[in-house]
């Protein structure tokens, strides 16, 4: 039970609301709920259709602090990167009309990369909808295809029960986005309290229970696998497995290879992890799926970037596919033994099972994969990652490898998409999970500074640093205003090399250099940017001065924006082309 | 292969558009869709009639039981159900042969005429895929002017009565 709100006693009614005094308003019952959830940050943008909410927020600001942001795409963003910080679910509020499509590529990234947030947006009086009316859009319809689920709430004694749904559907299962929309007049309108205590949701999703039997027979099969991989993903961090995992990992002396998402799910330095494979993956952990005849597949959806071409992928595998929603098992790869179910469950149960087998069982097991490694390490020792150094300019890799080296490899990280996305993946060892906040998925430019902000805030004692592009910075780099409104320390890293890299890359690879539109070298001084912010500016040319420069950043106690001005055609190697397997790797 | 889902969705204003949104989003096909009311008004049923291979009709199911409102998915086709569609047919037919071989064909296909003129007639006939093609394909060189089709409902056969002559004889 919870102790109930006091009902204010209405004195003047709003001009749209419901007149009759008969309960709290729904923006009341809306900051109660929210309440009652947990729920004490809120990253917004007011405007006319969340003018009752504010009003309310107002008041119950020593319950709920509400941080301002600069554009509702940021506001998305750094609840992602609270969540994805911390596992608790991040809340959004912005207005109608273009506060809500703002917010949709935080809600489309969200959904790709399984983030528990809950977006409120406002919405026109109900009686307005469907009259174009100003600010209006149908922000139900076009959120539907990224979400989890969404509402339009159109009693507010609804509210309640919407709300506590909305939580559960956003972190239950696969975590993702859930928009609730509130018109004007139901945030206005004075109705009976629902007991929040006492909501039910009949709806409520269930985590698929695990099924023994398959439990059993995957563990037989990774028994018996003569060159088994572990491929792990996001899951990993979303069902908190990663202790199970390294644990069952060590146990049977398994290689373990993440997505990037599933980055430090497993310690990237781990003598079993072989680095992370697709794309721009390693020679050693491509290969190995390549040739592997048991892929157990962890919280993971084969997406293109892991899988290239499909029908040659990891020919010679049998694949355990587990995952905790049961769309995802089969959609791009039918396994020969799918697992729904929580990831974590599963290991566990793969532990107890070993438990009652005979310890001479498992070291023949072991034993058994020896030669596998061997292959392994040779595939290793051939095709490192490596990258040719500079006197004269800087090498991005060498600035991951530094901030690493500086960081001790403790820092959280924020990217955007891009070539300095791949790089931090491939030269900042992740020890732990919740440790690398990247936008997988969707690919988002200007996630990393946002994102860094929100995980800041949820980590107040730890070192955040956002890597990202010049193009990417200038994509939300009014979120520096943020930063330094609510004093959130956060170090920016934009590795400048006036072009959008990637495609720069694509086009130097594969397009005969035909660089289209890739140039972006007219850009303002990131330095004199971050000081017009108020946040300290700091800029690294040579690489003599890299180290010191990186250092002075990272040591500064307020927000810092570092411009590393790299080498410019510097290529992310190895490159698996699109559409095509490991074999047809580029490594230089 | 073509495959019947019946999905019981809640009654809630844009549930249906959620479902159809699915399948328009990723790339499933959609023949024919009817929705109506279940026994239990706070609850409608979807049928939709789709087509592909076995993966893709189990990827259409698990993405639509992923949806917070669905209750249930079944893809009727797996089990002996019965099947049936309506369709409204306008027939061009003057006083004459033309109209008796078109009320021939009525009884024949035991369909009904729903309204007459000079001119035409409409006439209501429902059954199954195959008859309601036949019944429209027969009429068609006399003159079709319009059809309107209901697309098609579908309810599991009693466990009792899972005998194909069964179903001949009650048709």
């Amino acid at each position: 039970m919870i102790a109930q709100q006091p009902i204010r006693t209405p004195i003047a009614s709003h001009p749209e609301g419901n007149l009759l005094p008969i309960g709290p308003t729904g923006a009341e019952m809306l900051i109660n709920a929210l309440v009652f959830e947990g729920v004490d940050t809120i990253f917004g943008y007011p405007g006319g259709a969340v003018l009752h909410i504010y009003d309310e927020l107002w008041r119950a600001r020593d319950r709920i602090t509400h941080y301002l942001v600069r554009h509702e795409q940021g506001a998305v963003h750094m609840a992602e990167g609270y969540a994805r910080a911390t596992g608790r679910v991040g809340v959004v509020l912005v207005t109608s009309g273009p506060g809500a499509t703002n917010a949709v590529t935080g809600i489309a990234n969200a959904y790709m990369d399984s983030t528990p947030i809950v977006v409120i947006t406002g919405q026109v009086p109900l009686h307005l909808i469907g009259t174009d009316a100003f600010q209006e859009v149908d922000t139900v319809g076009i959120t539907r295809p990224c979400v989890k689920h969404n509402y339009l709430v159109r009693e507010a004694s609804d509210l309640a029960g919407v709300v506590r749904e909305a939580f559960h559907l956003a972190r239950s299962g696969r975590p993702g986005p859930v928009v609730i929309d509130i018109p004007k007049d139901v945030s206005a309108a004075r109705a009976n309290y629902s007991r929040l205590d006492h909501v039910a949701f009949p709806f409520s999703a269930q985590s698929p229970p695990v099924d023994r039997q398959s439990v059993e027979r995957a563990l037989a099969a990774i028994l018996n696998a003569k060159k088994p991989v572990l491929y792990i993903g996001g899951g990993i961090a979303n069902s908190g497995a990663h202790e199970t995992l390294r644990f069952f990992a060590e146990t049977l002396r398994l290689p373990v290879t993440p997505t990037l998402m599933g980055i430090g799910g497993f310690p990237s330095s781990h003598p079993l992890c072989l680095g992370m494979l697709g794309m721009h993956g390693t020679y050693a952990a491509n290969m190995a799926v390549a040739e592997s005849d048991l892929l157990v597949a962890l919280g993971v959806r084969f997406d293109d970037r892991v899988t290239g071409k499909l029908a040659t992928f990891a020919p010679n595998a049998s694949v355990i596919h587990v995952d905790i929603d049961p769309a995802n098992i089969g959609k791009n790869v039918a396994p020969s033994l799918p697992l729904a179910g929580d990831v974590n469950d599963v290991l566990v149960q793969f532990l107890s099972l070993i438990r009652e087998r005979d310890a001479e069982r498992i070291r023949k097991s072991i034993q058994t994969r020896e030669a596998w490694w061997d292959e392994i390490r040779k595939w290793q020792r051939l095709q490192p990652l490596r990258f040719s150094g500079s006197q004269n300019q800087i090498k991005p890799q060498s600035v991951i490898r530094t901030l690493h080296q500086l960081t001790k490899g403790e820092a959280v990280i924020t990217t955007d998409v891009g070539q300095h996305q791949m790089w931090v993946a491939q030269f900042y060892p992740f020890t732990r999970t919740r440790q690398l906040i990247t936008s997988g998925g969707l690919g988002t430019m200007g996630f990393g500074l946002p994102a860094a902000v929100g995980a800041q805030l949820a980590l107040p004692d730890q070192l955040v640093v956002a890597v990202v592009g010049d193009g990417g910075f200038q994509m939300t780099n009014q979120e520096l205003a943020t930063a330094i409104q609510y004093k959130l320390p956060v170090k920016i890293l934009v590795m400048n090399n006036g072009y959008l890299g990637m495609v720069r890359q694509w086009q130097e690879m594969f397009y005969d250099r035909t660089y289209s539109e890739v140039d972006i070298s007219v850009a303002p001084d990131f330095v004199k940017l971050a000081e017009a912010y108020g946040a300290a500016g700091f800029r690294a040319e040579r690489p003599s001065e890299l180290h010191d420069v990186l250092e002075a950043a990272l040591n500064h106690k307020g927000v810092a924006v570092v411009d590393i001005v790299i080498s410019k055609e510097e290529n992310v190697f190895p490159i698996v082309p699109a559409g095509a397997n490991a074999r047809d790797m580029i490594v230089q | 292969m073509r495959h019947t889902l019946s999905i019981v969705v809640a009654d809630e204003p844009g549930e249906l558009s959620r479902i159809v949104g699915l399948f328009s989003a990723r790339g499933f096909n959609i023949e024919t869709l009817s929705v109506g009311e279940t026994l239990d008004r706070r609850w409608s049923r979807v049928t939709i009639v789709t087509s592909g291979d076995d993966r893709t009709i189990q990827q259409i199911v698990k993405q639509c039981e992923r949806l917070a409102r669905v209750r249930e998915v079944q893809d009727v086709t797996t089990s002996p159900h019965i099947e049936r569609e309506m369709v409204l047919i306008t027939v061009s037919a003057d006083a004459g042969a033309a109209r008796q071989e078109v009320l021939s064909l009525v009884s024949v296909f035991r369909a009904k005429v729903v309204d007459i003129s000079h001119t035409q007639l409409i006439v209501e006939a429902s059954g199954n895929k195959e008859k309601v093609d036949t019944f429209i394909e027969l009429l068609r060189p006399i003159g079709v002017t319009d059809i309107t089709r209901t697309g098609y409902i579908a309810i599991n056969r009693l466990a009792a009565s899972n005998d194909h002559h069964l179903e001949r004889m009650l048709s």
